[in-house]
């Protein structure tokens, strides 16, 4: 298996983001946030709902933009690419980031096969041998193939919540990306679900960076090996996991941490 | 809601502790009394007491498990929990010394007494101000305070060296006395024992202020 993940993720890089502040029409969601998120680890992002993680996950992957009236400013470097930078392809980006919502949403009139190599295929990628090679290879990283390698021309949506979350996982990773985000990927699953995705992304995170928004504070302790702490739209703490949850900086994350606010 | 009955049961933990260490060293004080008075009877009933401070550690030892289980505290929560874990071990401990002398008392019963006891009551006396000063510091979440009790520690070690070698010198002279002296040893060492563990409560109590796990007066 280790050898077929090394041929689908090829590089990765880590992420530095520098001032970043992020508007919904006038509501300032993000304000100057600074973070350097190193690259094969994964990176959790925690706060109470509104806080503006999530808008930063998507100033991540240029996906903030695409709501009408939002706006990003601040510097985000892909590795040494600034992804805001003149003539940058916003397209492209997204394919570098890849990105596992909340709710699994496989393309609900596609196959297991064709979910999974939907993002090749969209890529203008044609070869029957290449696609095939690549899903086995993407199924096979999120730890799904197994599953599904019988029953590949079954509808996705056939499959349970937690393998859709993973048919989700290995269509991003189908397309070589060197960052993955993920926002909530398991807060719709069940506990055994969602271990089995948070070891997933811990096993994915020898290859890849991974970022992780979460609600569910004992996920970011178990999955993450750095946390940050937003809160109204700013960056409160970021450091270890272990220190974060065990002897935090900042009486705001001590706070929320141990349930007294948010 | 949830969260306040949690305040609560952590503020009951934090309760517990101090009522525990107070019955700990209640017991120590009363089996040196036990030991000065040569009263077997009073030595007997600590003994028996010792199973209500025994439950008293069983029952903490069951609720911070209960928390951890249930409630997945975070940061001061996670380390107080932690830290009661631990010091209700050592409490029990301390309890269990007092145990110790009243059960060297009841060997000794109505034999006439080797020396004076200076040392002993000595010893105990600076057990108690240091069980009382760590009570504080855990109340009051004082980590430096802490640090400073555990110091005496060497003192209690010092009036043990120095009783050990004012009784190496009688047994030398008359051995007969050699059983009841061994007697009076172990009652210090039982003291001695009792300070160590008070050190390693200090530990703890600066552990769950500061998250800095280490060794105090090494």
């Amino acid at each position: 298996m280790e050898p077929q993940k090394a041929g689908l993720i090829d590089r990765t890089t880590g992420i530095q983001a520098e001032d970043v502040h992020a508007w919904f029409d006038r509501l300032h969601a993000l304000r100057g946030i600074s973070m350097t998120i190193p690259e094969r680890k994964v990176t959790a992002i925690i706060g109470p709902s509104g806080c503006g993680k999530s808008t930063f996950l998507r100033c991540l992957n240029r996906m903030h933009e695409l709501v009408p009236g939002a706006r990003v400013a601040g510097r985000i470097l892909l590795g040494e690419e600034e992804i805001y930078g003149n003539g940058v392809d916003p397209v492209v980006i997204r394919r570098r980031v890849g990105m596992v919502f909340q709710k699994a949403n496989p393309f609900p009139t596609m196959s297991i096969f064709d979910n999974a190599a939907a993002g090749l295929h969209l890529a203008g990628e044609r070869n029957r041998r290449t696609l095939e090679t690549v899903v086995e290879q993407s199924l096979r990283a999120a730890v799904l193939w197994d599953e599904v390698k019988d029953r590949l021309q079954k509808p996705g949506t056939s499959l349970s919540g937690g393998q859709q979350q993973r048919l989700c996982i290995a269509r991003a990773l189908a397309v070589s990306p060197e960052v993955l985000l993920m926002d909530e990927p398991a807060s719709a699953l069940d506990p055994a679900s969602t271990l089995r995705i948070e070891e997933l992304a811990r096993d994915l995170a020898k290859d890849i960076t991974i970022v992780i928004v979460t609600h569910n504070m004992q996920q970011a302790a178990r999955v993450s090996e750095l946390t940050g702490f937003f809160l109204d739209g700013e960056l409160i703490e970021f450091g270890p996991t272990n220190e974060l949850f065990t002897r935090p900086g900042d009486r705001r994350t001590e706070d929320y941490i141990t349930g007294r606010f948010g | 809601m949830t969260r306040q009955s949690y305040e609560r049961e952590l503020q009951q933990l934090r309760d517990d502790v101090v009522r525990m260490g107070g019955q700990a060293g209640e017991a120590i004080h009363r089996s040196v009394e036990a030991l000065r008075e040569r009263d077997v009877a009073a030595a007997e009933r600590i003994i028996a007491e010792d199973d209500a401070i025994d439950a008293l550690h069983m029952s903490l030892e069951a609720r911070c498990m209960r928390l951890l289980a249930t409630q997945q505290p975070m940061a001061r929560d996670l380390r107080t929990i932690a830290a009661v874990f631990a010091i209700t071990i050592d409490l029990e401990r301390m309890a269990d010394h007092a145990e110790g002398i009243s059960r060297a008392v009841k060997r000794l019963g109505a034999e006439p007494p080797v020396k004076p006891l200076i040392d002993i009551p000595k010893m105990e006396a600076l057990l108690q101000e240091m069980i009382r000063e760590t009570l504080d510091a855990f109340r009051a979440q004082d980590a430096d305070r802490a640090r400073e009790v555990a110091k005496k520690d060497d003192m209690v070690d010092e009036l043990r060296n120095r009783l050990l070698h004012e009784l190496l010198d009688l047994m030398i002279r008359n051995p007969g006395i050699v059983p009841r002296a061994l007697e009076l040893l172990i009652v210090a060492r039982h003291l001695e024992r009792a300070a160590d563990h008070l050190t390693n409560v200090c530990e703890r109590i600066v552990f769950m202020v500061t998250g800095d796990l280490r060794e105090l007066n090494v």
